[in-house]
C-alpha cells in the first residue's frame, strides 16, 4: 500500500503520483489551520502552530506528566512485553494445533469463543484481577495481539506443502528436524504476517489500556489528561506520535518481510 | 542390493464406507542397478505403489524389503523425487542440495565438496547460489535429482518427474537422468504414463491395469542406451507396449 512504490525511480513533487497521494493530507492541513482561525477556540480546535509547538519539543516536560519522548517509551515498553507474550504462547499453540487434530478439537470451540470479544471489554476484568498497574495493562495488550498470531500461525503452518515435508522424512528427518527445518521456514512468512497485524492491535490497545483508572504513565495517560486540562493540542500531538510510532513499526515489518521472506511472493 | 516387493496390495477407506481397492497382489524382484518403468493410466495406483515403498505408505498386506530389512517407515538407501518440485524455495540450490546431509549430520566442511560435486552433474554450478523460484522447472527438477542422490541412496524412486515438463525439456532431463544413472550406478523406479518415456528408459517396463492396479505384464527393453526414438526398433517396442496395455488383460481392471 502506502510503501509499496509503483514504477520506482524519484519521484518528484509534481509526479501525478505523488500529487495524488499528499494532495488529501495538505487539504486537511489547510482546511484545519481555516477553521481554527475561524473558531478562535483552542480548546475544540487549536491551531496548527500549537500542535507543532508541543511536538517540536518533544523533551520538554508537559502539565507535571513527563516529556512525549519518554511516555512514548513507556508505551513501547509495555506493548512490546505484552506482544511478546502473546507471540510466545500463540506460536506454540498455532503450530500444535495446525500439527495435530486432536489439539486442534481440545482448545478450537474456546478459542472460537473467546475471539469475538474486544480486548477492551476485559477491562473491567483484568482490573479485577490484576488490580490497577502493569499487569492489567500487559494482560490487555497480549489479548488483542494473540488471535491474529494464532491465526496466522495456523494458516502457515496448514499451508506447508506435503511434498515439503515428506522430502524430509525420506531424507531421514526426524519430528523435530522437520518443525525445525520444513515446517517453520515453510510457515515463517505467514506467521510474520500475523506479527505485524498483531502488533498493531497491540499498539491500538496500549493507548486505550493507558486510559484506565489508576495509570500514571504513558501516551495513552498523557492524551486522557490533557484533556482533564483543556490541552487539546497536546492531545491532537499526542495522537499524531501514536499514529507515526504505529506507521514506523508497520514499515518495519514490512521491509524485514520483504528481505527475508520474498520467495512465498516469487514463488509460483 | 536387493528389493523386493512380495504379494503387495492396498486397500483403503472411501467416505468412511466403501472400500476401495487401489492395488493388488504385486510382486517384483528388482535387480541391482536396473532401471525399471512402472507405466500405467491416470488413478491406476502407481503412485502410492511408489508410496509404500518408500515407506511413506503402508500395504494392506504383503511386503517390501531392501536388503532384506521390511520397509514400514522411510529408509535411507531409497531416495524419492516428487512430481512437484518438492525444492525448499526459501533455501539456495546449494542449501537444497546440502539439505539431506544436513539432515544426516554430515558436517559443514564435508557438506561443500559433495554439494560442488552434485551440482556439477547438473551442469548448473553457476546457480548455486540462485533461489528455487530463479530457475526453469527443468533446472529446480535436476537440483530435486541431486538433492536426493547427495545422501547417497541405493534406490531413487521417481514420481512421473518429468510430468510437469515441456517436450523438449523432458527430453533433455531424460538423457541428463539416462547419463546420471549410468555414472552412479543407482537402481531406479520410475513411474510414468507416457510409453515412449518408459520405452526410451527402462530395462523394464512393469504394465499396471486400471484401477485396481495389478501388473499385466512385464516386458523386457534390451537395447543399448541411448535409444534413438526414431529407429525403426524403438518404433517396434513402442507397438508393441501399445498394443499391450490395449488388450483386455492390460485395459480391463
Amino acid at each position: 500500500m502506502g510503501f509499496m512504490k509503483r514504477g520506482g525511480g524519484h519521484e518528484g513533487l509534481l509526479h501525478p503520483h505523488t500529487f495524488l497521494k499528499v494532495i488529501l493530507p495538505l487539504g486537511i492541513i489547510i482546511g484545519w489551520e481555516i477553521i481554527a482561525i475561524l473558531l478562535n477556540n483552542e480548546f475544540i480546535l487549536p491551531r496548527l502552530e500549537s500542535v507543532f509547538a508541543v511536538l517540536f519539543s518533544p523533551t520538554a516536560d508537559i502539565l507535571g506528566y513527563g516529556n512525549l519522548i519518554t511516555n512514548a517509551f513507556t508505551s513501547l515498553e509495555r506493548v512490546i512485553l505484552g506482544f511478546l507474550i502473546a507471540a510466545g504462547l500463540a506460536i506454540p499453540l498455532g503450530i500444535s494445533m495446525a500439527r495435530s487434530d486432536s489439539t486442534h478439537d481440545f482448545f478450537d470451540s474456546t478459542l472460537q469463543l473467546l475471539r469475538p470479544i474486544p480486548p477492551l471489554a476485559w477491562v473491567p476484568l483484568a482490573l479485577a484481577w490484576f488490580k490497577i498497574g502493569l499487569a492489567s495493562m500487559v494482560f490487555i495488550i497480549a489479548l488483542g495481539a494473540f488471535f491474529p498470531i494464532l491465526l496466522n500461525t495456523l494458516d502457515g503452518v496448514k499451508s506447508v506443502k506435503r511434498n515439503w515435508i515428506e522430502s524430509a522424512e525420506i531424507l531421514g528427518a526426524t519430528h523435530r528436524q522437520v518443525l525445525l527445518k520444513v515446517v517453520l521456514p515453510g510457515a515463517a512468512p505467514t506467521i510474520w504476517t500475523g506479527l505485524r497485524v498483531g502488533f498493531g492491535i497491540a499498539w491500538m490497545c496500549v493507548v486505550a489500556a493507558e486510559m484506565m483508572p489508576g495509570t500514571n504513565s504513558g501516551l495513552g495517560y498523557l492524551i486522557m489528561s490533557s484533556y482533564n486540562w483543556g490541552q487539546v493540542q497536546v492531545i491532537i500531538a499526542g495522537m499524531i506520535v501514536i499514529g507515526l510510532i504505529g506507521i514506523g513499526f508497520d514499515y518495519l515489518f514490512k521491509v524485514i518481510d520483504r528481505r527475508s521472506f520474498s520467495w512465498r511472493v516469487l514463488e509460483r | 542390493m536387493t528389493l523386493t516387493i512380495e504379494n503387495l496390495s492396498k486397500q483403503f477407506v472411501k467416505n468412511g464406507e466403501e472400500l476401495v481397492e487401489a492395488l493388488v497382489d504385486i510382486s517384483v524382484d528388482v535387480r541391482d542397478g536396473e532401471f525399471i518403468c512402472i507405466l500405467g493410466p491416470s488413478g491406476c495406483g502407481k503412485t502410492t505403489l511408489l508410496r509404500i515403498i518408500a515407506g511413506l505408505d503402508h500395504p494392506t498386506s504383503g511386503t517390501v524389503r531392501i536388503d532384506g530389512t521390511v520397509i514400514d517407515r522411510p529408509n535411507r538407501k531409497l531416495g524419492m523425487i516428487f512430481q512437484d518440485y518438492s525444492l525448499y524455495p526459501w533455501r539456495t540450490v546449494n542449501e537444497n542440495i546440502a539439505f539431506g546431509l544436513e539432515i544426516q549430520g554430515v558436517v559443514e566442511e564435508e557438506r561443500a565438496g559433495i554439494v560442488q560435486k552434485y551440482l556439477a552433474l547438473t551442469g548448473l554450478s553457476e546457480f548455486g547460489t540462485s533461489y528455487p523460484y530463479e530457475l526453469s522447472g527443468g533446472m529446480r527438477q535436476r537440483i530435486a535429482v541431486v538433492r536426493a542422490l547427495a545422501v547417497d541412496p541405493k534406490v531413487l524412486l521417481m514420481d512421473e518427474p518429468f510430468g510437469a515438463l515441456d517436450a523438449q525439456t523432458r527430453n533433455k532431463l531424460q538423457y541428463d537422468l539416462l547419463d546420471i544413472w549410468g555414472k552412479t550406478k543407482k537402481t531406479i523406479l520410475f513411474v510414468t504414463h507416457s510409453v515412449d518415456e518408459a520405452v526410451f528408459l527402462a530395462d523394464r517396463i512393469l504394465v499396471l491395469t486400471p484401477r485396481p492396479g495389478r501388473i499385466c505384464d512385464v516386458i523386457p527393453v534390451d537395447h543399448p542406451h541411448p535409444r534413438d526414438r526414431t529407429s525403426v526398433e524403438f518404433a517396434k517396442v513402442r507397438r508393441y507396449v501399445l498394443d499391450m496395455i490395449n488388450q483386455p488383460k492390460c485395459s480391463l481392471s
